[in-house]
């Protein structure tokens, strides 16, 4: 489709101390329906929303993180993880979750999502946008 | 708050059917609600309410209308797995209504 | 293809404008609004940091914000200018995106 867009969601705040994390994740789960070329970007605290184990019982709010791994079904396929953010707070890859999705064009392999980047790397994908929504 | 009645039993919903507490949900309640909306339970409405339920349970949403169709079509082949099928099995929206049955809460970016 | 990029946090509360500097291209321009405007001031623990870019990107400051708070514009650091609304606009208009530092 020619009127398709490159749309980048920008998260950098942790997961529940604040209402930023879900709300843009309910924001993207939404404007998936318009079926643009959606990618995210995690940097800052935002490397903390895909942290594995996440248990929110206690607090009695929704652990909204397995969600992240229905974004596949939602062709939403390319979550940037930034390297230097992760490393700043004791992270690494490992401690994330996985999150696959399905190629439809690649007889439905399952691949990942998550994509470690560098800064660099993060600066070249942000200036490669044509709307950039940060949350 | 109004409520539906399962053998004697109130479980409170809202103002639009969805049920208030998601660990209310037994099948009978699921048959009751269906009822209340004027749906004939089969086979294949039962398919998308389990589907509906196990997809919440990993994922912790209910799936947008194209994602449940796309899904069931891969589970059930093509003649469930469409759009006019799924209608007429859900008339006021396969997403909002099996939701409902389902005890799930209204779908993300349904209004 | 330029980002204008704003940051309306303080710099001494948030990490948010190193962060934002730390990821501006090279022709990029900041506008700093709101409490953003304190990132511009000279003679502050961050104002090297903020010099050092001065050359490679446009830093801006919004002249409303910086007044509201009983600044102006000789305050700033060297290479970084005061930009009133309309000043605002033609960044945008300028640039290929907005990217807004939260």
């Amino acid at each position: 489709m020619s009127d398709t867009k490159k749309f980048l969601y920008v998260n950098r705040r942790a997961p529940y101390g604040t209402i930023y994390a879900l709300e843009s994740l309910e924001v993207v789960l939404i404007g998936a329906a318009f079926e643009q070329d959606v990618s995210l970007a995690f940097l800052d605290d935002g490397v903390f929303q895909l942290t594995k184990g996440q248990k929110t019982d206690g607090l009695g709010v929704k652990n909204f993180s397995p969600t992240f791994r229905a974004l596949g079904d939602y062709d939403v396929t390319k979550l940037y993880v930034e390297k230097e953010s992760l490393e700043e707070r004791g992270l690494s890859e490992a401690d994330l979750q996985e999150i696959m999705y399905e190629d439809e064009d690649d007889d439905w392999e399952e691949k990942p999502s998550i994509r470690i980047v560098s800064r660099a790397e993060m600066v070249d994908i942000m200036s490669d946008q044509d709307v950039v929504l940060s949350f | 708050m109004a409520s539906y009645d399962v053998n004697g039993t109130a479980v409170e919903h809202d103002e639009e059917g969805y049920i208030t507490n998601l660990s209310d949900w037994s099948k009978d309640l699921a048959q009751v609600i269906a009822d209340a909306e004027n749906i004939q339970m089969t086979d294949e409405h039962w398919a998308v309410v389990n589907f509906l339920r196990e997809y919440y349970d990993e994922y912790q949403i209910a799936p947008a209308v194209r994602v449940l169709i796309k899904a069931i079509k891969k589970s059930m082949g093509p003649d469930v797995g469409n759009n006019k099928y799924m209608y007429e099995l859900f008339p006021y929206g396969p997403a909002k209504q099996a939701c409902k049955i389902a005890g799930l809460p209204k779908p993300t970016g349904c209004v | 293809m330029a980002t204008l990029h704003t940051v309306n946090k303080s710099p001494f509360m948030t990490q948010t404008l190193l962060s934002c500097i730390n990821h501006a291209k090279d022709g990029d321009a900041i506008l700093m609004i709101e409490d953003g405007v304190y990132g511009g001031m000279a003679g502050t623990g961050l104002s090297d940091a903020v010099a050092a870019k001065a050359a490679s990107l446009n830093i801006c400051v919004l002249t409303e914000d910086l007044e509201a708070r009983g600044l102006d514009a000789g305050r700033l650091v060297e290479g970084v200018s005061a930009v009133g609304y309309d000043g605002f606009v033609d960044l945008v208009a300028e640039t290929d995106r907005t990217q807004a530092w939260l």
